[in-house]
């Protein structure tokens, strides 16, 4: 099955090591140089612009800053702040709802559409178009538009009343209890096309070969794709937990424009909450520890993701 | 019209003189009615040889601006003046940011047509930093008058109880009582007028503006929610997330009678066609008739290198204050000047009301400085106090809890 | 082709289902776009245009008001293209050039140098913006599109090195190890082996990054102003109105504007996409 896998196209997302044995000469010491001078740039770059300004994050949260960076050092009390401000917990506790939906509804639909339009479907070209262009519209586009389809006064129960369907209900938009649900509906109607198009790419990838060769042991479809197929897709699996995660964690422009947090604060996220108290409410210090606790929540639950992702890389090796 | 030949003849003549050095402005008002307003400033400030240039951020009420403003001033390259009103004048004027604009202040003898109260907003550490553009009244309630016929109530109430007691009239008539768009400011909006009817002017500035903790947490504060809580059930369920112009676009249609707001949305009957008297009646909040709630957008001036800009700076806030340029103004935004010694042609009836209520109330001190549109408390109180009175709108918190909570908000710095 | 058994049926079926849900807000805003006001605040969202009106659309584009300038987004327009072809471009080719890197040409700890890139694309964005402004001041960059593409190619690089990396490492050692005992050496083995088959990756990361600039509002509104403004502010600005009334057909055609770019970048790379992967990889 190893060597099967290597020989087959190349597919989109397979990580795998190697080590490749170098001999010291002075040919290969100058080889040896150029792919970190390439690297230089970039690594830099990083550690200036992303590590240095979370150092200066980090600073700032122990600072009294207001409106404007003060460099005072003031200990933990913006932290203590922050753990007692209830929109804080309930911005935190709608990041979790939301990001675990979002995440695993767009990988059970991406997938579950990618396994359709694999089966040789006349015009896949147009569906997948049509599945994928979500993705090209901005949030805020995106916000707009869902805001008014699922206003109950405007939208989607407005129509359905007009159809004669009066007693249909449809009012989560407005409720505080359902209004973070709303935000995962539209959300997941942007990323799941390209999570598709990802599994989609990743299906392909695999060599026929394998799925004939299994068929003609008599395994039947749904088993072949248990066990043959899935477990494949595994490194596309990876790299599509981590793109979702990156939007769950950083929606914004997509919370304002769909519910701006509301209604109240029932449906804040992190991201808002940062980005009000640090610039609209001149509270650049508690910005800044929240911004931390985002950080340090990403920390907490991407470097397990990843470590496992290299781990798993050396063994299948 | 006239003024606008003038200014056009008079533009011709300086443009072909001295090069002009730019004046970059920083403000919200990006669409409609509210960019034609802003187009008077630009045409004021060539008329008097200075460029303009535009620096329009729209959004959240001024938020995307607060942040563009913010990485603007940190990147070394401040605009000649931002759109900044109320305390936030103060906030950026102890960062060391803002230019003294005394000498348009002393020219233009500022001290003598303002309101104290208002020229007190726009100093800072007693120099003049700011120029105020316009006053908005904010205690307004607008009503359909065929709605209110068919509930057989007559105008707008004066008093809380009889407002109340209308309200319900209107509702069992079949309408929606009140409009209003479950929004954090339109929330904080109704909330002030309700403690303003409720306690009155002295009893508003204690609690919402001097955030003395006494009468925060006092029985009469809890009056106010209770008196809250009572007008949230004549809201339509619909209402979180609406805009409020949405909520007006209601009480024009006749799907409800009332709604509180403020004179903007005078715009919103205008351009339906409707005649104030006739087709929508307005008064003030029940319970605030001598009392004058007042929103006013101003632009703060920031320290600029070149004594060329410093020229505009004093250019813009010298334009900003001649009685034409109010006139035309707040016309087309549906505010009134802010300076005494402008023409009252052309304002409509409830603009005239507003005006003679704000000399009225002004002289009686019950001119009180908005807590809902930024004028009253610094930017981190006025977002926890609106975070405290959102969640009283949108739950079914208790007001014994609400009071506790906005007093504990107040404390916020 | 194959026939149609009950089960194709359902299969077309449950794609037809789910293309409505896909569908369905790209139809209110198009049929939205073409109403009167009237219309829009009589009628109903699902409702189709009484008559193709196409004036919210000429508003849109040319004469809209963002500001005290009426212009549309027209101005916008061709300031984003100015900066999203570079910041694509750069980022992208950095990305190939890193990717390689980590893919084939290893060294001790560059397994952590990568991790540790891709920590960084967590950064939330807002937390940048002030010391970004502070540094870009400094430099003289700040309020140019210069500036602001070399913020968008900062932030993106991160993310472009993921997707290549991912994809040479599934280039087979071999292929490189070949190269090398021929004598070819870095930049070669990149031009002449891996750069060939890389049609599918690229088209896959210029979608994200043109996707992620050109819809980027955070750093456009920040970094750029006035006049350097990206097509994302001008529509923000156009769209919303504090006091003012909303224009709603005129709202919805500015988004499609603004959206038509990626949309279009979507439907011509999709298919090179697709053909890229099914022409021909690597075969061991």
């Amino acid at each position: 099955m190893q060597a099967a896998a290597r020989h087959c196209r190349a597919p989109l997302f397979h990580s795998s090591l190697s080590i490749t044995g170098m001999s010291m000469s002075l040919k290969n010491v100058f080889e040896k140089t150029i792919p970190k001078l390439v690297l230089g740039p970039t690594l830099l770059s990083s550690l200036l612009f992303v590590y240095g300004f979370i150092f200066l994050t980090a600073y700032l949260s122990l600072t009294p800053s207001r409106m404007m960076p003060n460099f005072e050092f003031a200990g933990l009390q913006q932290y203590a702040a922050l753990f007692d401000n209830e929109r804080w917990w309930t911005s935190l506790a709608n990041l979790g709802i939301f990001g675990t939906l979002f995440i695993g509804i767009s990988v059970a639909l991406g997938l579950f559409l990618a396994i359709l339009l694999d089966q040789k479907i006349r015009a896949e070209g147009a569906l997948r178009a049509v599945y994928l262009y979500p993705m090209a519209l901005s949030f805020i586009v995106t916000g707009t538009a869902w805001k008014w389809m699922l206003n109950p006064s405007l939208g989607l129960e407005k129509v359905m009343h007009d159809c004669g369907w009066s007693s249909f209900h449809f009012d989560w938009l407005v409720n505080p209890d359902m209004a973070i649900y709303t935000v995962v509906i539209a959300g997941v109607w942007q990323s799941s096309g390209f999570v598709m198009a990802l599994f989609l790419a990743g299906l392909r990838g695999i060599d026929d070969d394998i799925i004939k060769a299994a068929q003609v042991d008599g395994a039947s479809l749904p088993t072949i794709y248990r066990r043959i197929v899935i477990p494949a897709m595994r490194p596309v699996f990876f790299s599509v937990l981590l793109i979702l995660s990156h939007i769950a964690i950083k929606s914004f422009d997509l919370v304002i424009a769909l519910t701006a947090g509301g209604p109240g604060n029932a449906s804040s996220v992190p991201a808002i909450f940062m980005y009000q108290f640090s610039f609209t409410r001149g509270q650049l210090g508690l910005g800044s520890a929240s911004a931390m606790m985002m950080l340090a929540t990403i920390v907490a639950v991407l470097v397990p993701l990843m470590y496992l992702e290299a781990r798993s890389n050396k063994a299948m090796r | 019209m006239k003024l606008k030949h003038i200014a056009m003849l008079m533009s011709l003549a300086i443009a072909g003189a001295a090069h002009a050095t730019d004046v970059e402005v920083l403000h919200y008002w990006t669409s409609g009615g509210e960019a034609k307003s802003a187009e008077q400033l630009k045409l004021m400030v060539k008329q008097a040889g200075y460029g303009w240039k535009d620096f329009a951020v729209a959004g959240g009420g001024g938020e995307n601006a607060m942040t563009a403003l913010k990485t603007r001033v940190m990147s070394g390259n401040p605009p000649t003046a931002a759109q900044i009103k109320g305390p936030s004048i103060q906030e950026w004027g102890s960062e060391g940011m803002l230019a003294n604009i005394d000498e348009a202040a002393v020219a233009g003898k500022w001290d003598s047509v303002l309101p104290k109260v208002v020229a007190d907003i726009m100093k800072y550490k007693g120099h003049y930093v700011a120029v105020p553009v316009n006053v908005h009244r904010v205690n307004w309630v607008w009503a359909n008058p065929e709605v209110l016929k068919k509930a057989g109530v007559n105008g707008i109430p004066t008093t809380m109880d009889g407002f109340l007691e209308a309200a319900e009239k209107v509702k069992k008539s079949g309408a929606i009582a009140i409009a209003h768009g479950g929004q954090p400011w339109q929330d904080a909006t109704l909330f002030e007028s309700v403690a303003l009817g409720v306690g009155g002017a002295p009893f508003y500035q204690k609690a919402l503006v001097s955030l003395d903790q006494k009468t925060l947490t006092s029985p009469t504060m809890v009056k106010v929610f209770d008196t809250l809580g009572k007008i949230k059930g004549y809201i339509d369920k619909d209402a979180p997330g609406r805009d409020w112009n949405l909520a007006t676009a209601m009480v024009i249609n006749g799907k409800a009678g009332f709604q509180f707001m403020g004179d903007w949305a005078k715009g919103e009957f205008a351009a339906a066609g409707k005649v104030p008297g006739k087709d929508y009646l307005c008064a003030a909040a029940p319970g605030t008739a001598k009392d004058y709630t007042f929103n006013i957008d101003s632009f703060a001036m920031f320290q600029q290198k070149s004594a060329d800009a410093k020229k505009g700076q004093i250019a813009l806030a010298n334009a900003i204050m001649t009685p034409s340029f109010q006139s035309v103004f707040n016309l087309n935004k549906g505010s009134i000047p802010v300076r005494s010694g402008v023409s009252k042609d052309k304002f409509d009836d409830c603009a005239l009301k507003s005006m003679a209520d704000m000399d009225a109330s002004s002289k009686a001190g019950t001119l009180v400085p908005s807590l809902a549109h930024g004028m009253a408390v610094p930017s981190a109180t006025q977002g926890a106090m609106f975070d405290v009175i959102a969640k009283f709108m949108n739950s079914s918190m208790s007001s014994a809890d609400a009071v506790a909570a906005l007093a504990k908000a107040a404390r916020t710095k | 082709m194959k026939s149609m058994t009950p089960a194709r049926f359902i299969l077309y079926l449950l794609l037809a289902l789910f293309m409505l849900y896909y569908i369905a807000p790209l139809y209110v805003m198009v049929s939205t776009s073409f109403k009167t006001l009237d219309e829009i605040r009589s009628g109903n969202l699902l409702s189709l245009p009484h008559a193709i009106n196409g004036a919210a659309w000429q508003r849109a584009w040319s004469s809209a008001c963002t500001g005290t300038t009426c212009e549309g987004l027209q101005p916008f327009f061709w300031n984003s293209i100015k900066m999203v072809l570079p910041a694509v471009g750069i980022s992208t080719l950095l990305g190939a050039f890193n990717g390689y890197v980590f893919a084939h040409w290893r060294f001790r700890g560059s397994e952590w140098l990568f991790t540790g890139l891709l920590v960084g694309c967590f950064i939330p964005f807002q937390v940048v913006l002030l010391p970004m402004a502070g540094l870009l001041g400094q430099f003289g960059l700040a309020n140019t599109t210069v500036g602001l593409v070399f913020v968008h190619v900062v932030y993106g690089t991160a993310f472009t090195t993921l997707f290549f990396r991912n994809y040479y490492v599934g280039v087979p050692e071999e292929l490189i190890k070949a190269a090398r005992i021929d004598g070819a050496g870095f930049f070669l083995i990149f031009r002449k082996v891996v750069l060939p088959i890389s049609g599918p990756i690229f088209v896959v990361c210029i979608i994200w990054q043109f996707t992620q600039i050109w819809n980027d509002f955070l750093f456009g509104v920040v970094f750029a102003s006035g006049e350097a403004q990206p097509i994302t502010v001008g529509l923000n600005n156009l769209v919303n109105t504090s006091t003012g009334v909303q224009e709603h057909n005129v709202n919805m055609a500015a988004a499609i504007i603004a959206a038509l770019p990626t949309l279009l970048v979507y439907l011509v790379a999709g298919r090179y996409f697709v053909r890229g992967l099914t022409a021909g990889a690597v075969k061991g």
